[in-house]
């Protein structure tokens, strides 16, 4: 079959042919990036945290008229509430291990610095310098986590000192994340120097962690798992637990939490937010990712739809108003399956010259998010998915109207002029 | 007449029912979509304090150096010293400086447990600048500020909470083990977004408390609830003063200044404060100042979340293809109706009334589009939790404005996409048409 009449018989519909190109234009380009920002969205959701994150939870409280980190004895007193705190944790039922943390990955809730190998370096140029989360914690918390440690050694009870939360002093060791030790020690980070926050202290890494995110969730690769551990319990008016439960106790030990440490000392705040089991920190820190991820997956949906049904619509209409053509052709002895591919290749050739705009438009609305938002560039086997997918919406979309055509009988063309 | 052409259009709504069905349906999603990520936009990128945005001002200083900086801007709030210093000048009409807290308040009597309250530790210039509405007594006075008094102003809802709502000023309340005199109920006040405490993210927080005076607030050690930034490479030892008087930068500062000449003049009250620092050795770098009013440093903050934006600009391209789509069904509809616009032409009627009577039945399709489109926005609604934080999702909601609004932008959009159609309806030759037959 040649293209000529078919071309010919579109230039008498033009209207309808520019309408059906553009939609299918303008819906190549929105979905292909909404499905772009869905896969980002759950890549990010499914980045890991280094954590064993089953039977995990954290407990956030304050307490009530504590004494002071500046009054004398104010720190000292702070951490016998703190231990007093973890001793009666521990003791809990069918908990195998509790560390006290100053923050987790995902909740949102940081203590970031800069991280060197010389002294006195601050400024982020080279590779020399790099920023950094710090957890403040003690010998239990690489069980507790359930982070694996991959070189070197971790901290024991010796090494754990308590200071106050606004005291700056830099710890004797710490032990690094692999992605941080890989970045400024690429032939083995243990038993190096390291320098933090532009100060002048050596600072020895006696070990390294397999990984383990920090607590801002939205941050790109490059700092997702820069994170530094310092065996150190922070002590102010507040302090944070990790626990680790025997598995498929979680929820019984979580209930068993507030009185515990009601029991301990009741003069403390502890609301509904106190005890949140880290699945829950996860769908907080996650929850705008996930429902984007969502809203664009049924935008995409309704649109395929909206676009397909549209096809359908103009595809009948034309169908309806070439009756009696196809009946003549029919007489003329065209055979029913040439029909159905006239109006076949007929969408192949609107649905082609749409995808070419759809792309166009695709890569330029690309182009346009990356530069107002975090964004990158798609990448080209979306788009090609995408032509597919459209070229093929837009056949699946024609074959009905197109087999009620190829069965208008030939005695169409004999009746009445 | 136009009573009329509204009774052809509801009638030929059902004459081609599934191609109807397509149109209302296109519309529908298009519009429903549309309206339920702008009643977020809206709700989150509205002006907070409409009238005086312009004369509220953040101060900002750079105290760290060029070289920890952003793309040149300076830290997003300043440092106790500047902070206290540029208070005390007292240089613009008004000035207030403000640090977030969250003190434990013990309940008296009953036997409840000791909860959270959170607030803000300020002066009484904040109530005044930010128009904040008074239920019982009023703000603290200026005295108060400088005696460091015990005194308190809490929210309604913490008196509700505490008092069942009475009378509450004179009374006592105690805020981490020690007690303050209550001076004044505020009304309900919660400005969304926050814009006066975005440095420490709570453009969309939970509604304030208590507010306490900053003296006071420092006197007692309160410890900021919100950020606290020690960014810089500057050692200023331990303990509590060192933190206090080091460049660990925490603290909000507004200013009221009334017009462009005495912004203009602040401006440079604060660049010559800045240079005198400089000379003084406490910086090591020309001044670096800002002064931004209230939506300039909201757009500078990006208080509009991202995903706000993406979703309502996907919506609305959304909203174009349903479009598009609708302009080919209408297309189609009207063309199939060749032969009755002919006899019509044909019997005298004036192509104005074929474009009245077609526009006219476009619209009655847009506005059975409108209606379906409100039922998927009402249903929608409660699907926003689902894509924004609790905190930006409880601002939508279904209001007469959005009801009307959907209902129109459905009309309207569907008349705009009838034009075409409409004009190659008008354009049928009815002599073509009559021959055919």
């Amino acid at each position: 079959m040649t293209l000529h009449p078919i071309l010919a018989a579109l230039r008498k519909h033009k209207a309808g042919v520019v309408l059906i190109a553009m939609q299918i234009a303008l819906t190549l380009a929105i979905v292909c990036n909404a499905v772009f920002i869905i896969g980002q969205r759950i890549e990010r959701v499914n980045r890991p945290t280094g954590l064993d994150e089953s039977n995990l939870f954290l407990v956030t409280q304050q307490w009530v008229g504590a004494p002071g980190e500046d009054v004398p004895g104010g720190v000292d007193k702070l951490d016998a509430m703190q231990l007093e705190d973890l001793a009666a944790l521990r003791q809990l039922p069918d908990v195998v291990s509790v560390a006290p943390i100053n923050s987790m990955p995902l909740l949102d809730s940081s203590w970031n610095g800069a991280i060197a190998t010389k002294p006195g370096d601050t400024q982020f140029r080279g590779k020399s310098v790099t920023r950094t989360t710090y957890y403040f914690s003690d010998e239990q918390v690489l069980p507790t986590l359930g982070v694996r440690l991959v070189a070197g050694r971790a901290f024991n009870a010796g090494d754990v000192v308590h200071q106050g939360f606004r005291d700056q002093r830099d710890p004797d060791i710490a032990i690094l994340t692999k992605a941080l030790a890989d970045k400024l020690f690429p032939d083995g980070a243990v038993g190096k120097a390291v320098y933090l926050n532009g100060g002048n202290k050596p600072v020895t890494v006696i070990g390294v962690v397999e990984r383990m995110q920090v607590p801002y969730a939205g941050g790109g690769d490059e700092v997702a798992w820069n994170s530094t551990l310092i065996p150190a319990r922070l002590n102010a008016n507040f302090a944070r637990y990790a626990v680790r439960t025997k598995p498929g106790r979680l929820d019984d030990v979580m209930r068993a939490v507030m009185p515990a440490l009601y029991k301990v000392n009741p003069m403390r705040v502890l609301d509904d937010d106190s005890v949140r089991s880290f699945g829950e920190i996860r769908d907080k820190a996650y929850r705008a990712d996930l429902g984007m991820a969502i809203l664009m997956g049924v935008v995409c949906l309704i649109l395929l739809c909206v676009t397909a049904a549209g096809i359908v619509g103009l595809t009948s209409f034309w169908v309806g108003q070439r009756h009696r053509q196809i009946g003549v052709r029919r007489a003329l002895g065209a055979r029913k399956i040439d029909i159905l591919h006239y109006f076949q290749i007929e969408n192949l050739l609107i649905a082609g010259t749409g995808v070419v705009i759809g792309v166009l438009l695709a890569v330029g609305l690309n182009q346009w998010l990356m530069s107002h938002y975090e964004m990158t560039r798609i990448p080209v086997l979306y788009v090609l998915t995408g032509v597919l997918a459209m070229l093929a919406i837009g056949q699946a979309a024609v074959f009905v109207p197109a087999r009620r055509a190829s069965n208008v009988p030939p005695v169409v063309a004999t009746r009445a002029v | 007449m136009f009573a009329y052409y509204f009774q052809l259009g509801l009638r030929s709504l059902r004459r081609n029912p599934a191609l109807t069905a397509l149109m209302v349906m296109a519309i529908g999603f298009g519009v429903a979509a549309s309206m339920i990520t702008w009643s977020v936009f809206r709700a989150v990128s509205g002006d907070p304090i409409p009238g005086k945005s312009g004369q509220l001002y953040t101060v900002l200083v750079d105290n760290r150096g060029p070289q920890y900086n952003d793309k040149g801007e300076p830290p997003e709030a300043l440092t106790y010293t500047d902070a206290t210093a540029l208070v005390a000048a007292r240089k613009a009409a008004h000035q207030t400086l403000l640090f977030e807290v969250a003190p434990s308040v013990l309940p008296e009597g009953n036997q409840s447990l000791p909860f959270i309250a959170h607030g803000y530790a300020t002066n009484t210039d904040f109530f005044g600048m930010f128009e904040v509405p008074f239920e019982f007594g009023g703000a603290w006075r200026a005295s108060d500020d400088e005696g460091r008094a015990a005194v308190v102003v809490i929210s309604h809802a913490l008196n509700q909470q505490l008092f069942n709502g009475a009378d509450s000023v004179g009374r006592e309340i105690t805020l981490d083990r020690h007690s303050y005199r209550i001076v004044g109920v505020t009304a309900h006040w919660d400005p969304k977004p926050r814009f006066y405490d975005l440095f420490s993210g709570n453009a969309f927080g939970d509604p304030v408390q208590v507010y306490l005076p900053f003296a006071r607030a420092v006197d007692v050690e309160m410890d900021t609830a919100g950020r606290n930034n020690c960014g810089s490479n500057v050692d200023f030892g331990s303990g509590r003063d060192a933190w206090l008087h080091g460049e660990c930068v925490w603290v909000p500062m507004w200013v009221e200044l009334a017009d462009q000449p005495a912004a203009n003049a602040y401006r440079d009250f604060l660049t010559h404060y800045a240079a005198e620092q400089q000379r003084a050795g406490r910086f090591h770098w020309a001044p670096n100042v800002r002064l931004r009013d209230v939506n300039n440093w909201l757009d500078y903050k990006q208080v509009v979340p991202p995903e706000s934006r993406i979703s309502l600009m996907v919506a609305l391209g959304f909203f174009v293809i349903c479009l598009v789509n609708t302009i080919g069904l209408l297309l189609a509809k009207f063309m199939r109706r060749a032969a009755e616009i002919g006899v019509r032409r044909a019997l005298g009627a004036p192509r104005g009334e074929i474009y009245r009577q077609f526009l006219i039945e476009a619209a009655t399709v847009g506005l059975a589009g409108g209606v379906l489109g409100l039922l998927l926005t009402a249903l929608g609604m409660f699907g926003v939790g689902l894509l924004f934080e609790p905190q930006i999702a409880r601002l939508a909601h279904l209001d007469a404005s959005l009801v009307a609004m959907t209902l129109l932008v459905a009309v309207v959009a569907t008349v705009l996409a009838a034009f075409y159609p409409t004009w190659r309806a008008a354009k049928v030759q009815p002599a073509w048409q009559l021959k055919s037959n």
